[in-house]
């Protein structure tokens, strides 16, 4: 019974993108062509990717704020490292994610250690991270290599003309990821046993260090892979870009779902709550007469909704336990 | 007096020490001239735009106290400019643009209140949401320009001076003063410090922790919202996507440089305006010691991580430790000595 309540979330949040989609495709018939499903997957790939990370974190409990600018220091990185040397992109992206996993760990680290925030720990993470990408460059770098040319021209031409790309393929492949360590490793278990409370999870024989450290290591891989990713997207490294994303990726996370408390959650969820929050921005291109600070406004609703939902889930399930003790 | 003294003595000695740091660097960061009526100089600098962030401190101060966090505290800012702003520019006059701008401000924090104390939605998530999306309603309001005006006695609150000190550093600190009286000279505080420690067990001790939140998060709003007509009145224009942006962290970053637990509990509302002093001057001092503002950031991030690790209680736990220690292996010193003789 419990097992199923917690899927309830994760079933809100599909039936609400249906509903939401059925919308959008009965004013906009057009909406429901492989074309926008493409570009949707396209336009929210390091959104989704970064996402996924996120989503690990809070589960664990934790939140990481620095995602955002260590999307933009990948992006500044490669771009800069690609303009000054001749290595090959591959070696520059393995490089990249050695940098920002290593980063991660060591916020992992310092969140252990010294018994801190990781709210304040990771804030400052988010500056040092920013600061590092001012000190690379204060310009929008370009990238000129045949190899971004190649991947931005090798595509799955969907039926329908749709297309569906390489990074679009890199988030299906890091959300399956995701879900695959939350769901089904030890490592996965801990974190939600971390997310459950720490004492607890102590208790329960769960190296808390360890998991702490991995938590943020992962999470700084996949804003590694969202900067990649968002390099390819825009074709440029630039300081000063997704600046505030971390919130957007706490946002998607939320309505995917997962609790921020930690301990319960969905990472597919979370795909979810990206492609929702992608389409509502779809829908306001589609109409055209609709101002863009709607989006803020409906993303808050959106996420005030979900929170309401999951407070009445979670006094549903507890009733329904005290019912079963009494 | 000395038990208020020791409380902020770390945040008085770090600010010191910045102070001395900077002016090693830039000689002239201490001169202070009195020219046309007014103060100037780089100190005074710092008072003026360190006003936002320290506004939204005290404010921050009490939510953090009681165990939440309010991250809309910069868009709140948005809010009220843009209400403010609208206010003036439709012809309302001073007082009323001012009055509407607070009770945006306090709306904002009713808002927050009842989701956190009466829904009992988690405060970071409860404020999230108006975070993410009262930046579209500041867009509505200003319909997605950036709202100018120009009217000298609103700009007054942003640029004017009184006594020659500028406005907005007579506002913080008459606020600071004056909500530190409220909270010490009456039980509120510790009502606060009750709720933060423990919510379940003040309700019982019946303390009426449900409508002191709500207060507590309307505070927030009201700080947000002087804050807000501080920075709109400054550049004599509501900026809906930029005003305040980010300075909710910039405000927690106080909060914590202040000594503050982000679990609640005790809390110091002179520590927590120190904290964003000492965050206003290294950012100024940054400026003026001729560092290229690409290293800004990296620097701050630096310090930031410095002064956290000092009061980082673990890190204290292994101080004493570690002297602990030393004490201990000095004191059997001699009999190392002598059993070395003896191996050879």
């Amino acid at each position: 019974m419990t097992a199923n309540a917690r899927l309830y979330p994760l079933f809100a949040t599909i039936a609400i993108f249906i509903a939401a989609y059925a919308i959008c495709w009965m004013q906009f018939p057009y909406m429901l062509s492989t074309r926008v499903v493409g570009n949707l997957l396209t336009d929210n790939a390091y959104l989704g990717i970064v996402a996924v990370g996120m989503t690990v974190v809070i589960l664990s409990g934790g939140i990481d704020l620095s995602v955002g600018s260590v999307i933009a220091f990948s992006g500044v990185f490669i771009s800069v490292v690609l303009r000054d040397t001749s290595l090959h992109p591959l070696v520059v992206f393995a490089l990249l994610l050695s940098v920002t996993t290593a980063f991660g760990a060591f916020m992992g680290l310092i969140i252990h250690w010294l018994a801190m925030p990781a709210f304040i720990v990771t804030l400052a993470g988010m500056f040092l991270a920013r600061g590092a990408a001012y000190m690379l460059t204060i310009d929008s770098v370009p990238i000129d290599h045949a190899f971004y040319e190649f991947i931005k021209d090798s595509y799955y031409l969907m039926p329908g003309k749709g297309r569906l790309t390489v990074i679009a393929v890199v988030m299906l492949l890091s959300v399956a990821f995701g879900a695959l360590i939350a769901h089904r490793t030890r490592f996965g278990a801990s974190v939600f046993a971390l997310g459950g409370g720490v004492q607890t999870a102590r208790l329960m024989g769960v190296n808390v260090g360890q998991t702490t450290v991995l938590v943020y290591a992962f999470s700084g891989f996949m804003a590694g892979l969202s900067g990649i990713v968002f390099s390819i997207y825009t074709g440029s490294g630039y300081p000063l870009a997704t600046v505030g994303t971390e919130l957007t990726a706490i946002a998607a996370v939320v309505i995917g779902g997962t609790i921020l408390t930690g301990g319960a959650g969905y990472v597919v969820g979370t795909l979810f709550g990206v492609l929702t929050m992608g389409l509502i921005q779809t829908y306001i291109v589609f109409d055209g007469t609709l101002s863009s600070w709607w989006t803020k406004i409906v993303i808050g609703l959106l996420l005030l909704l979900f929170i309401v939902l999951q407070k009445g889930l979670l006094k549903l399930t507890g009733t329904q336990r005290d019912a079963a003790l009494a | 007096m000395s038990r208020f003294l020791a409380r902020i003595a770390p945040q008085l000695v770090t600010l010191a020490a910045i102070v001395v740091l900077v002016t090693l660097f830039f000689p002239d960061f201490i001169q202070i001239s009195f020219e046309r009526g007014r103060f100037v100089g780089p100190i005074i600098d710092v008072l003026k735009r360190g006003a936002p962030v320290a506004l939204l401190a005290i404010g921050m101060t009490l939510v953090i106290a009681t165990r939440g966090i309010d991250l809309s505290v910069g868009t709140v800012m948005a809010i009220t400019g843009a209400v403010g702003a609208w206010a003036i520019a439709s012809g309302y006059g001073v007082v009323p643009a001012l009055l509407l701008a607070m009770v945006a401000g306090l709306a904002c924090g009713l808002w927050n209140g009842i989701l956190v104390a009466i829904i009992g939605i988690q405060p970071i998530v409860a404020t999230l949401i108006l975070m993410t999306s009262g930046r579209g309603v500041a867009q509505l309001i200003t319909e997605g320009r950036i709202l100018t005006f120009n009217d000298p006695a609103f700009a007054f609150f942003g640029s004017g001076t009184l006594l020659g000190i500028p406005f907005p550093a007579v506002l913080w600190l008459l606020l600071a003063v004056a909500v530190t009286l409220l909270m010490r000279r009456t039980a509120l505080g510790m009502l606060v410090e009750a709720i933060g420690i423990n919510r379940a067990a003040s309700a019982l001790a019946g303390v009426n922790a449900r409508v002191l939140l709500i207060a507590v998060y309307m505070a927030s709003g009201l700080c947000a919202a002087f804050a807000g007509i501080v920075a709109t009145a400054d550049i004599r224009g509501a900026d809906a996507n930029n005003a305040g942006l980010w300075l909710e962290l910039d405000a927690i970053l106080a909060v914590v440089i202040g000594g503050n637990s982000l679990l609640g509990g005790r809390f110091s509302i002179a520590a927590s305006v120190l904290g964003a002093l000492i965050i206003q001057t290294i950012d100024t001092g940054i400026l003026l010691a001729g560092f290229p503002s690409e290293y800004n950031l990296v620097i701050k991030a630096g310090l930031v991580l410095l002064i956290l690790l000092l009061q980082s209680p673990n890190l204290a736990h292994t101080w004493r430790f570690l002297r602990d220690e030393a004490m201990r292996r000095r004191e059997p010193e001699p009999e190392l000595h002598t059993r070395k003789e003896i191996e050879p």
